[in-house]
């Protein structure tokens, strides 16, 4: 397992750092929020990030993508949380392109060539209630002449408003909680009975609702085989929860560096608030934190690409971690801003609220702790 | 073949003719850990045995030059050395103090006379070391000690008392820091001497704790000679030496974190059984998946930065960091394990408690985050080196 990176790693985070940092820092966020941009991204960035080959980090060569692997989408990915960088990088390049990938369908390639070169936006969705929950799923699809129809919702879909297509988890047979049954299609965004929904959401980010009434696709939008979804799943969770555990260490970091600085600054009582020990151990003992997160986010990284045997579980340990970490950071970090920390001049409170967001993405920490209890037979 | 691959497959083939099969299984308890030295008797013949051929292979201290007792092994082959040892669960021959705190300490900062006459007797588990440190009034504040050791021409003369000095009943020499001058900062008149813990004005009591053991005792010097050979690099200086000493002792104590008992929710599991495939206390079940889990991260945290500081990054005031998290995350470990075993978690006595083991483990856990400096001193340096916040 690499806890250490190697050089073309180190390259490429560096390179990010600085892209993200001059493309797109906090002020490009603030500026999608308050114009109320209708895609509430900036399709400029995202050519540049296709330029770059970040929009194809995880697509094969063979489809014009750079093929870096997980570890590469997570370096970009901490890059995104230190700056609040919005974009379809997590959705498009992270959740579809790694279920198109592992689908060995023929319509997946042409939709990945799509994601490398920055034309496409798609949308993955996945979560239907208010909690994160892949086997639950209760949309349905059935047979219906040479294809399917589709019919049900989805809740909590990043992108889809802007979404060239989507791909959809139904479920083809069982009853919600099997992991049997499960089966997943890509829907292109005219298709009749479809209703998209955008959803803005507190971190001022994209996310969307779905519903679909008999929505009618064609045999090939089927991606892998019938029934047996969950294992193309496991590959679209392993990656997402580290990326996001890897994005949820740059915001988490961030937050703690801004609040650093910021009690190096103030002064109270004739004195500059970093002096007081209350506020020194605390800050301590979350350098401490972040430490742990970054080892628990490079084993889950690399764990993907190693497809290790606990690739899918690492990822969940990471989430559960970083989680915690990073909303500890924000909490603290608007606690030791004081009053300036709660006017939306400050950007501790916009990382507070992407933490909590991606807090929520894809599992929070009480969803993972049970899922490791369970998979220790505890 | 490579070189690295040779001593590989060289150390495999050793290790598996060499080792007894008794040292191949988990110790039960620390007490069945080889510690040697002049009044050390073997707990078993298997014992020394395997004592006796890793010293004369010099893999007790596998990376010390030769001439010191080691094997002169590069860092990738004590890696290797390492490795196929734990392969085989071969059980560490020999603790000792001489190897983690004082060995290193003279490497750096001992003179040729020094090291010839100590290291080797480190190596071979001849000298058990204890550490003359804290002081009833120098415990966080450790550069405040009194302990005094006046210039007498050819000879210190030493009065004073350390406190917390580990087995010190139990050692062959002490490492002891004393104050050669009171005249200007605290930190500057330290001195760094060894002497025997058989001279004349010596005496060690230990002290009994909360586990009901007596790992550490109260040391007094009363007038106590020592050669001046035996000061360790130059008078006043000894400060530098105990803080290079201080960070090996850290790593060593937040290593206490690492899992290598068996895993939490077993134990649980064990004592309070499943409902439904579930941890029958679903409160605890939560908390001890946390625990679990942050034991993973900092396992990692450990390697990676053992990892960086191999690649030539300095540990530096991580070795606070790791201390301070191992430490509080073991103390949390017992606390859980405390609440998993219930009422027999409070069994003091008796075969069925194996003499209260949970209970007095758990007890001596509080510790952890007091010696080589408490959680609040981590803290502090972590604040200072690393955050850069001022005043700290």
């Amino acid at each position: 397992m690499a806890l250490l990176l190697n050089d073309d790693e180190k390259m490429l985070s560096e390179t990010a750092e600085g892209f993200f940092k001059d493309k797109a820092p906090v002020t490009e966020l603030r500026k999608l929020r308050d114009t109320r941009d209708e895609t509430g991204y900036s399709e400029t960035l995202w050519s540049e990030m296709a330029e770059m080959g970040f929009a194809g980090v995880l697509v094969p060569e063979d489809q014009g993508g750079v093929d870096m692997g997980v570890i590469a989408a997570g370096l970009l990915a901490e890059q995104m949380g230190r700056n609040l960088s919005a974009s379809p990088f997590f959705s498009t390049s992270v959740l579809s392109a790694t279920a198109l990938k592992n689908s060995q369908s023929d319509i997946a390639k042409t939709w990945l060539e799509k994601i490398a070169s920055g034309e496409a936006v798609i949308s993955f969705g996945i979560d239907e209630g208010a909690k994160h929950n892949p086997l639950a799923t209760d949309t349905r699809a059935s047979r219906s002449g040479n294809g399917f129809k589709i019919t049900g919702s989805k809740a909590m879909v990043l992108d889809a408003h802007i979404a060239d297509a989507h791909i959809i988890v139904a479920r083809t047979s069982g009853e919600p909680g099997d992991r049997e049954g499960l089966s997943l299609f890509l829907v292109e965004k005219e298709a009749d009975n479809l209703d998209v929904e955008r959803t803005i959401m507190v971190d001022s980010r994209n996310a969307g609702r779905l519903t679909l009434h008999n929505v009618e696709v064609t045999a090939d939008a089927l991606l892998g085989e019938v029934d047996k979804g969950a294992d193309i799943i496991d590959k679209v969770m392993g990656a997402g929860r580290s990326v996001l555990a890897a994005e949820l260490l740059g915001s988490g970091s961030q937050a703690f560096e801004d609040t650093v600085t910021y009690i190096k600054e103030r002064k109270q009582f004739g004195k500059i608030i970093g002096e007081f020990q209350a506020l020194q151990h605390r800050a301590s003992h979350l350098y401490s934190e972040l430490e742990l997160c970054r080892s628990a986010v490079l084993a889950a990284l690399s764990a993907q690409d190693e497809d290790d045997e606990n690739a899918l579980k690492m990822a969940g340990m990471a989430k559960a971690k970083l989680g915690q970490v990073a909303k500890l950071a924000a909490l603290e970090g608007i606690q030791m801003h004081g009053g300036v920390g709660m006017t939306d001049e400050y950007d501790i409170g916009l990382f507070l609220k992407r933490i909590r967001v991606l807090q929520e993405l894809l599992g929070d920490g009480n969803y993972h702790l049970n899922d490791f209890a369970k998979s220790h037979q505890y | 073949m490579s070189d690295l691959e040779a001593f590989k497959s060289e150390t495999r083939s050793w290790l598996e003719e060499n080792c007894p099969a008794e040292m191949r299984e988990p110790m039960k308890s620390e007490d069945e850990a080889c510690w040697g030295g002049r009044k050390w008797t073997f707990q078993s013949n298997a014992q020394r045995i395997w004592l006796e051929r890793m010293v004369a292979k010099g893999w007790t201290v596998p990376t010390w030059p030769k001439e010191y007792g080691g094997a002169g092994l590069s860092r990738a082959e004590e890696v290797i050395l390492l490795k196929e040892m734990a392969r085989i669960n071969a059980r560490s021959p020999l603790s000792s103090f001489g190897i983690w705190m004082l060995g290193p300490a003279l490497l750096k900062f001992g003179n040729e006379d020094q090291k010839l006459e100590h290291l080797p007797k480190i190596a071979r588990g001849e000298i058990r070391w204890c550490q003359g440190y804290s002081e009833p009034n120098a415990g966080s504040d450790l550069a405040s000690l009194a302990t005094k050791a006046e210039d007498k021409g050819d000879h210190y003369l030493v009065n004073g008392q350390k406190v917390w000095t580990s087995y010190a009943d139990k050692a062959d020499w002490i490492f002891c820091l004393v104050r050669t001058d009171n005249t200007g900062r605290k930190h500057d008149g330290i001195s760094f001497l060894l002497f025997d813990m058989e001279s004349d004005g010596v005496e060690a009591r230990p002290i009994t704790l909360i586990s009901g053991k007596s790992a550490f005792c109260e040391t007094f010097m009363t007038d106590v000679k020592v050669p001046k050979h035996q000061l360790v690099g130059e008078i006043g200086k000894g400060w530098s030496i105990a803080k290079y000493l201080l960070t090996h002792e850290r790593e060593m104590i937040g290593g206490q974190g690492e899992g290598v008992t068996r895993p939490m929710h077993e134990v649980a599991a064990g004592m309070l059984g499943l409902k439904n495939g579930m941890l029958a206390d679903s409160m605890l079940r939560a908390k001890i998946a946390e625990a679990e889990i942050d034991e993973w991260a900092f396992n990692l945290t450990m390697r990676r930065k053992l990892a960086e500081a191999k690649a030539g990054a300095s540990l530096g005031a991580d070795s606070s960091m790791l201390k301070y998290y191992g430490t509080e995350l073991n103390k949390r470990r017992y606390e859980l394990m405390m609440d998993a075993a219930g009422h027999d978690g409070l069994e003091w006595e008796g075969e069925r408690s194996s003499e209260g083991k949970l209970s007095r483990d758990w007890l001596r856990t509080k510790a952890n985050s007091i010696e080589g400096g408490t959680s609040e001193v981590q803290l502090n340096i972590i604040s200072k080196h690393i955050l850069q916040l001022p005043g700290a």
